[in-house]
């Protein structure tokens, strides 16, 4: 099932949704709360996923662990409505918003994605574009207006942590910058309008020690009011960053699934399952 | 812990000692310096080998050859000397190295003997257009046209002004009503994409290798022959026709280089899709399309095939494309040439002297625009394929300029 | 509170949720308006068939699509109008036949040589690589008039030693023979420019295919021992077969099309062409270009039906070039 197949049907899209979700607020962020429930996917008919219930409370950071392969980032691209554009994934289960359902017949992904923004694994700035550009472009391409086009710019790169090293080149192009630069520009250019979470695909991966903790603070910085969903690789990034986490494996031959979800202390102390003992504790990986 | 943000990073250095967590580096010795060595197979004492070989062979030949009339002139001289070349070379490299170097090499001069019979005639050929054209080249060329010169008039009379005139008119026109269909033509294999992609690439494949004169007999039969008058405006719909498959291929080769991350991003933000193709993935390929733009017309500007049959040619002025013939510059080369008048021949020489100063001109200015679009722009193929930006830039303009196959790379992009 | 999930889940039957897109008008209408460009290039090539076909019936009703297919003089005067594409069909081939044997060598050495051989910076500064990858593409935007015009006053001079000699020492060929010593405007001098009209197009390709030779495999011959050579024989073009065939018949299918330049040279013949160093000769492009405007309208109907031929070849052979490279390109996926 690819977008392209699927029918298209815009009288839906009159009928109720969520104010939330429709995307009438200009930039009045506050953090929400993501409810997944019996959340399964597949590629191309093979199932990658199974029945995953995992709460994302509001203002909290919550961290996905577990080793690779094992359908973290593709929970993760399920929550903001990015993994239908693969060809031949399909999902089942809900994904609630404040209680909306984001895969609701009504909801245009467009406007979900406007609300549950994303950060990626490899620094993707708009090379066309300069900094500030990049910065607004999630204002321009959702047709939002604000009232000081400056004010929302600094606001967006002091929270990522990148205002006093740009705020002297705010027009030099995007991929200008080096590799953390370039990843704290994609965060301040996802904070800039204001989403209910932030999904954050392993930000870190491919970055430098002092550019990831520049990036973690950011992180504590704006849990406040945006709700962090964060997958990593870094066990003990998770142990700073996180304040619940959810260890996911999958087993031989089986799909993913999440083994235990804990607050991020009893995970990383006192874990229930052996099987995240022995994670956490470097066993395997 | 300090504020990190004064603190400046990214410079592969620790921010020693500050608090920011990480430890200080060991300190350095200080850099020696080295002599880099180069390995190489082929040493200068093998590059004497070479020359060696060929004065020999130089020698032999020039002795021998008028001894031997079976061939005759110069084009036989280089034959000549080139078999003997390869023979003494193989011979000597034998008892040197052994046969394996020995075929190795051998089969290396070959190679290169084949890429210089490819380039000799290129270089013979331009040099020839300017030798020939640029003596004849005056400024009246450019503002006179045909009209009152007749066949026993002086080389130096007349010129192409009118030509100029309607080959732009005509390869704008061409441009113009061409290239938006081939833009969005490739916008539609490369980001929309259905049903019909596969097909409608064999379509733009069976398009590009489309002969130039059927394009002119198809406009014929379908408007010249309607309408009944040859025009600008016929030309230019089958110029239209044959920059169309060009364009479009060069631009969906362009867009499939623009990183799928990009896209991904955009959407991550909520964008729709007209609007990540709109402010995205355009303005990123922005030069590498310019540079597509640039090489249809590249070769639009030269086709005369097609414009036998639907501008006719004419001798005077006529700035109107849509009513009654025009000139064209191609057009005017071909049928002056084979003319017997001096000044016509004279006539033929400079107008393809222009005809290719343009051409060049635009070609390398593709090139520039190309490379700079690459050294800023693309992401994703650059460094993990082991592909540096020129590898990419010349594969552009062979696939623009050669009508190629598409290579079918599977998207995973509905 | 932490949650255990349950060891081995008994399996559950889950359906994919089907979604449906709803896109904003902006969007369809985005879709929809590059989708009707895309259509219009299927249609305008179905129309270049159609309109071919339709404008060129009076001729096929005329000599019957046999008899035009055959029929060697071109005679559109007198009561007996007899016209066709024999002459002109076989000079094509000969065309085409001696373009490739001139220019598919001499491509193919030279892709090898920019790829394999050419060192990246000649003497450490000139880019020798860029510079005859440039000169490869230039070659290729160089207008075909041009050609013509080098090919008219330069190469039949050079060639005619060439031919003088062939046809002295070399009679025993078929076509070789000549009757009279003229060795101008003839097949050879032809194919042999159009032979190097479409040598960039070869290289070009050829040159590509081979640059996508994985590096694997190219240092799994060599560190076996394999010499360059060795390498080129063993690693490269077994791996590049479909793209250097589809090259090659991308060259063909250029080879048969051009018009212009061989109609500078020859000077049309119309019988089934036995001498190739001789003055005379037909290939369809040439053939339309120079009657073009003689005949009536049933000259006109004649020559739209030799386009309609000339249509119908370079389509299969470059459809046939499609197919092969992307079934190359499948298999090495």
């Amino acid at each position: 099932m690819t977008v392209s197949d699927i029918e298209s049907d815009d009288r839906l899209v009159a009928s109720s949704a969520s104010k939330a979700m429709r995307g009438s607020d200009p930039l009045t962020g506050v953090a929400g709360e993501l409810v997944a429930q019996g959340v399964c996917a597949w590629f191309s008919g093979r199932l990658v996923l199974e029945d995953v219930n995992l709460r994302m409370e509001r203002s909290r950071v919550t961290a996905l662990i577990g080793p690779s392969g094992c359908g973290k980032s593709t929970f993760l691209r399920i929550m903001n409505r990015m993994h239908e554009t693969v060809n031949g994934a399909q999902l089942a289960g809900s994904v609630e918003l404040n209680g909306e359902d984001i895969y609701d017949p009504s909801q245009r992904a467009t406007y979900v994605r406007r609300h549950i923004g994303m950060v990626f694994q490899r620094p993707n700035p708009f090379p066309a574009m300069s900094i500030e550009q990049n910065v607004m472009a999630g204002l321009r391409f959702n047709k939002i207006k604000s009232a000081s086009k400056s004010d929302v710019i600094e606001e967006a790169l002091t929270k990522a942590g990148l205002w006093t090293e740009v705020k002297d080149r705010l027009k030099d192009l995007g991929g200008a910058l080096s590799g953390g630069q370039q990843q704290r520009l994609c965060i301040a250019r996802a904070l800039a309008i204001r989403p209910s979470v932030l999904l954050m695909d392993e930000p870190c991966s491919a970055l430098d020690p002092a550019s990831t903790l520049r990036i973690e603070q950011t992180i504590s910085e704006v849990s406040h009011e945006v709700t962090v969903v964060i997958v990593t690789h870094n066990m003990q990034q998770a142990n700073r960053v996180s304040d619940s986490c959810a260890f996911f494996l999958a087993e031989e031959g089986q799909p993913g699934r999440i083994v235990e979800e804990a607050p991020t202390e009893k995970m990383f102390s006192d874990p229930d399952d052996p099987r995240t003992l022995d994670y956490v504790n470097g066993r395997f990986g | 812990m300090t504020t990190l943000d004064s603190v400046p990073l990214e410079t592969g250095e620790n921010p020693a000692g500050d608090g920011s967590g990480i430890p200080p580096a060991p300190p350095r010795p200080r850099t020696l310096s080295y002599k880099p060595i180069r390995p190489r197979d082929f040493k200068p004492s093998d590059v004497g080998l070479l020359l060696a070989a060929a004065a020999a062979a130089f020698s032999i030949i020039w002795i021998v050859f008028d001894q031997l009339t079976l061939l005759s002139g110069e084009f036989g001289f280089v034959v000549c000397w080139a078999a003997v070349f390869l023979l003494l070379y193989w011979f000597v490299n034998f008892q040197l190295y052994g046969r394996h170097v020995a075929i190795d090499r051998f089969l290396g001069a070959l190679v290169t003997f084949g890429a210089l019979c490819m380039m000799t005639p290129l270089v013979l050929l331009v040099v020839y257009v300017f030798v020939k054209g640029w003596p004849l080249l005056s400024w009246n060329r450019f503002v006179q046209t045909q009209q009152g010169v007749g066949p026993l008039s002086p080389a130096s009379k007349g010129g192409f002004a009118h030509a100029i005139v309607g080959t732009l008119e005509q390869v704008a026109l061409a441009a113009i009503m061409g290239i938006p269909i081939a833009l969005l033509t490739a916008v539609f294999l490369n980001e929309v994409g259905g049903k019909i992609t596969g097909a409608i690439r064999v379509v733009v494949t069976a398009m590009s290798g489309t002969p130039a004169i059927l394009a002119g007999v198809f406009i014929y039969s379908i408007w010249v022959l309607t309408v009944k008058e040859y025009s600008g405006f016929a030309a230019s719909m089958a110029l239209a026709i044959l920059l169309l498959p060009t364009v479009t291929r060069g631009t969906e080769e362009v867009l499939r280089i623009v990183h799928n991350d990009l896209r991904e991003a955009s959407a991550a933000l909520g964008a729709p899709e007209w609007r990540t193709v709109w402010s995205v993935v355009l303005p990123t390929a922005r030069s590498g399309l310019v540079t597509s733009i640039l090489l249809g017309i590249a070769v639009s500007i030269g086709e005369t095939a097609p414009l036998i049959m639907t501008v006719f040619g004419a001798q005077v002025m006529n700035a109107n494309p849509f009513r009654n013939p025009q000139a064209a510059l191609p057009l005017v080369v071909y049928q002056e040439i084979k003319l017997p008048q001096a000044s016509a021949v004279a006539l033929g020489y400079t107008a393809s002297l222009v005809l290719f100063i343009l051409v060049f001109t635009i070609f390398v200015l593709a090139r520039i625009l190309g490379s700079n679009w690459l050294q800023g722009v693309a992401r994703g193929r650059s460094k993990s394929d082991g592909n540096d930006a020129s590898d990419i830039e010349e594969d552009l303009m062979s696939t623009v300029l050669a009508p190629a196959m598409s290579m079918d790379r599977g998207d995973d992009r509905p | 509170m932490s949650t255990i999930s349950p060891p081995q889940p008994a399996p559950v039957r889950h359906t994919p949720l089907k979604l449906t897109v709803s896109r904003s008008r902006a969007d369809r209408v985005y879709r929809r308006v590059t989708w009707v460009a895309a259509v219009s290039t299927f249609i305008i090539l179905v129309l270049i068939g159609v309109f071919l076909y339709l404008r060129a019936r009076p001729a096929f009703e005329h000599m019957g699509y046999w008899g035009f297919l055959t029929t060697q003089v071109w005679n559109l005067s007198g009561p007996h109008p007899t016209f066709g594409v024999g002459s002109a069909l076989v000079g094509s081939i000969i065309l085409a036949v001696i373009a490739l044997i001139i220019a598919v060598p001499v491509s193919i050495c030279t892709a090898l040589f920019i790829n394999e051989y050419a060192p990246r910076k000649l003497f450490g500064f000139l880019p020798l690589k860029g510079l005859l990858t440039s000169m490869v593409d230039l070659m290729a935007a160089i207008p075909s008039v041009i050609y013509g015009l080098w090919g008219f006053f330069v190469l039949q001079s050079s060639m005619k030693g060439l031919s003088r000699w062939l046809s002295d020492h070399m009679s025993f060929v078929p076509g070789f023979k000549v009757q009279t010593p003229v060795y101008t405007s003839s097949l050879l001098i032809a194919g042999t420019l159009v032979g190097i009209m479409i040598m960039p197009i070869i290289t070009a390709l050829c040159r590509e295919v081979f640059s996508l030779t994985p590096n694997g495999e190219r240092e799994g011959a060599l560190s076996l021992g394999a010499s360059r050579a060795r390498v080129i024989r063993d690693v490269v073009f077994p791996f590049s077969k479909g793209g250097m065939i589809g090259a090659i018949m991308l060259g063909l299918g250029r080879a048969l099309g051009e018009a212009i330049a061989v109609s500078i040279i020859i000077s049309l013949t119309f019988s089934a062409p036995n001498h190739l160093l001789q003055p005379g000769g037909n290939s369809i492009p040439a053939l339309i270009a120079d009657r073009f405007g003689s005949g009536g309208k049933l000259g006109a109907a004649g020559l739209l039906a030799a386009g309609l031929v000339l249509f119908i070849m370079t389509l299969m052979v470059n459809l046939v070039a499609a197919n092969i490279v992307a079934r190359q390109a499948k298999k090495r996926a």
